[in-house]
């Protein structure tokens, strides 16, 4: 009642404007981060979405089933069997993780345990000169080094010593071959894997370290028991990220797996990842009935096997996070 | 009597001299307390009684350091042995990321200690109890000891460097990061303590030494001012920069 009477007082007035915008100006603000994290969720649906649309008039002439699990790869013919491109998809990536993640774990723990400053201090830029190295060049050293080399040197090694093991045979003399793939791909991901991993072990405490170290446990002890359990949440991220850059880089793979649509049975096998077969043939043939919706299928399935690979490594982080939390 | 004997010890960090010269007996089942201004050369001084300044590189040490009148530099020493013999307490907690149970279990299964006597267990829950922690975890040993509160995980710290079995305690200022409660609970603990082990204390905390101390010795720019009983030193110091030091003018 009293405010019509009397106006109201000025300091208060002006201390009412600021406040309010300013509770305005958090909700709008709070809106727009809830917008900008949403948006590229809901970008990946629409992509997914487009695609699927796509993928549709394939869909009614074959059951999913025949699609996914189908062995043949005949355009021509009207058979489009996904199964070679995937098992090739994955074959090229076990293949890179089993060279690259030992390798980058070991050099990793090194650097940011016992490397001296200096070494450190020389790796650090040389690692991340690496990981802008251009895929195509890796693609072209894989032709000219890798290729060969299995060709020449690994491949009649294995027949003379490893024939007998599942996965060890040599069908295939070309040299163009999952082996191959995997190499180039390993070399790849290996600067930036170790690069992630050393910085993750390096953000370890220096105070968790001593702590072991004050009960007596050696340097390695010390490494196994604390710093690679908390850093493994870490690592784990930066393995992902690698692979995630080597899923799209289609380039270098595909120029030494040798692109054969069949399901392979070694790692002297050529294969065809599902990259390359969409980055080989979209925009040719596209003629032939059903082609181009049987390539946005192949894009549909990358899609999924990423966001698997993705969605499993992000629960295993939770797992690990919430057995060592701190 | 004596316990920890340094003799002559000079330590540099690369060119910086941090410790001139010292020469000091620590006495046998008392708590010594180091004092003096920020950069003195404290915690150097104590990291040297657990090659822990082996850690830093670029450090170069000379002079000794004996416990029970053997060198812990001498060639052939066993790091190792040393530092499960001299315990340390660090400034702030560092919980391992694993739960309670197993941060005081970790040294036992690091020396394969838990194999003879008593089990695991037990060992875990005695260690516990020394530190007075037990009776607010024993419902929760299998959490991760990164739920504890800030306290609590020092009382853990002092838990599982007790496990081992070290003869000597040492703490860098192990009460700094806590509220007083928890503080005053470390510190009742380390008085019960020191009937069986030589604890060495840094602290900033004037009444905190006086609360603690049995023996002092006061550290300025890497020397050794004075040392001495914990009455004389506080009460009654010979020195000028002590005094100094004690009234709060340095
Ligand atoms: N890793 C290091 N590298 C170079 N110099 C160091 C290093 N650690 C300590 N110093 C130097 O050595 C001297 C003594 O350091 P120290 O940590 O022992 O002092 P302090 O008495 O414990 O100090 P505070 O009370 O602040 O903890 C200081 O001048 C410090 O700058
Ligand atoms: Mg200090």
């Amino acid at each position: 009642m009293t405010n019509k009477l009397l106006p109201r007082p000025r300091v208060l007035r002006s201390l009412r404007v600021p406040l309010l915008s300013r509770r305005k100006t958090e909700r709008i603000g709070g809106r727009l981060f809830l917008i900008t994290t949403a948006l590229p969720l809901v970008l990946v649906v629409v992509i997914a979405l487009a695609l699927l649309a796509r993928t549709y008039p394939i869909l009614e002439t074959q059951p999913i089933g025949e699609l996914l699990f189908g062995q043949t790869w005949h355009p021509l013919r009207g058979e489009f069997g996904f199964y070679p491109f995937i098992i090739g998809t994955l074959w090229v990536t076990l293949v890179s993780m089993l060279l690259a993640v030992p390798l980058c774990l070991l050099s990793a723990i090194y650097l940011a345990e016992y490397a001296h400053p200096a070494v450190r201090a020389v790796m650090k830029p040389l690692l991340d000169l690496l990981a802008g190295i251009p895929s195509v060049i890796y693609g072209v050293w894989g032709l000219v080094a890798i290729v060969p080399w299995v060709q020449n040197v690994a491949a009649p090694a294995s027949k003379r010593w490893l024939d007998f093991l599942p996965f060890f045979a040599v069908t295939n003399t070309t040299g163009y071959s999952i082996l191959a793939g995997g190499i180039v791909l390993a070399v790849m991901v290996i600067p930036v894997i170790i690069a992630v991993t050393y910085e993750v072990m390096e953000a370890v405490p220096n105070g968790l370290r001593e702590s072991s170290l004050a009960v007596g446990a050696t340097r390695w002890q010390t490494i196994k028991h604390v710093v690679m359990p908390k850093a493994a949440p870490g690592v784990l991220v930066g393995v992902v990220l690698g692979f995630s850059r080597a899923f799209g880089e289609t380039m270098a793979v595909l120029m030494v797996v040798g692109n054969v649509p069949r399901v392979p049975s070694s790692i002297f096998d050529p294969a065809y990842p599902l990259t390359a077969l969409i980055a080989n043939n979209y925009g040719e043939m596209l003629s032939i009935p059903l082609y181009d919706s049987a390539l946005m299928g192949a894009a549909l399935v990358l899609l999924v096997v990423v966001l698997i690979f993705n969605l499993g490594s992000a629960l295993l982080l939770q797992h690990f996070l919430a057995r060592t939390q701190a | 009597m004596t316990h920890i004997s340094i003799r002559n010890l000079n330590a540099h960090y690369r060119d910086h001299q941090a410790l001139k010269d010292i020469v000091l007996d620590i006495p046998r089942n008392q708590i010594t307390v180091i004092i003096g201004p920020s950069g003195c050369g404290k915690t150097t001084l104590l990291k040297s009684m657990n090659r822990f300044l082996d850690l830093v590189v670029g450090t170069h040490i000379s002079g000794d350091v004996l416990i029970d009148g053997e060198s812990i530099y001498a060639p052939g020493v066993d790091v190792t042995e040393v530092r499960k013999k001299v315990g340390l307490l660090l400034q702030r907690p560092f919980p391992l990321p694993m739960s309670i149970y197993d941060n005081v279990a970790y040294g036992l299964r690091i020396h394969n200690m838990h194999k003879r006597g008593r089990g695991l267990d037990a060992a875990v829950q005695h260690y516990l109890e020394m530190a007075g922690l037990w009776d607010e975890v024993k419902d929760r040993l299998h959490v991760p000891a990164g739920r504890l509160s800030v306290g609590q995980q020092q009382r853990l710290c002092l838990a599982r460097g007790l496990a081992v079995e070290p003869e000597i305690l040492l703490g860098d200022e192990p009460t700094s990061a806590l509220d007083p409660p928890s503080a005053l609970h470390i510190e009742k603990r380390l008085l019960a303590l020191k009937e069986q082990y030589t604890i060495v204390l840094v602290t900033h905390i004037l009444r905190q030494a006086k609360r603690l101390a049995d023996y002092v010795v006061f550290m300025y720019l890497g020397e050794m001012v004075e040392h001495g009983p914990a009455q004389q030193v506080l009460e009654n110091p010979q020195q000028e920069r002590t005094r100094a030091y004690l009234e709060g003018e340095i």
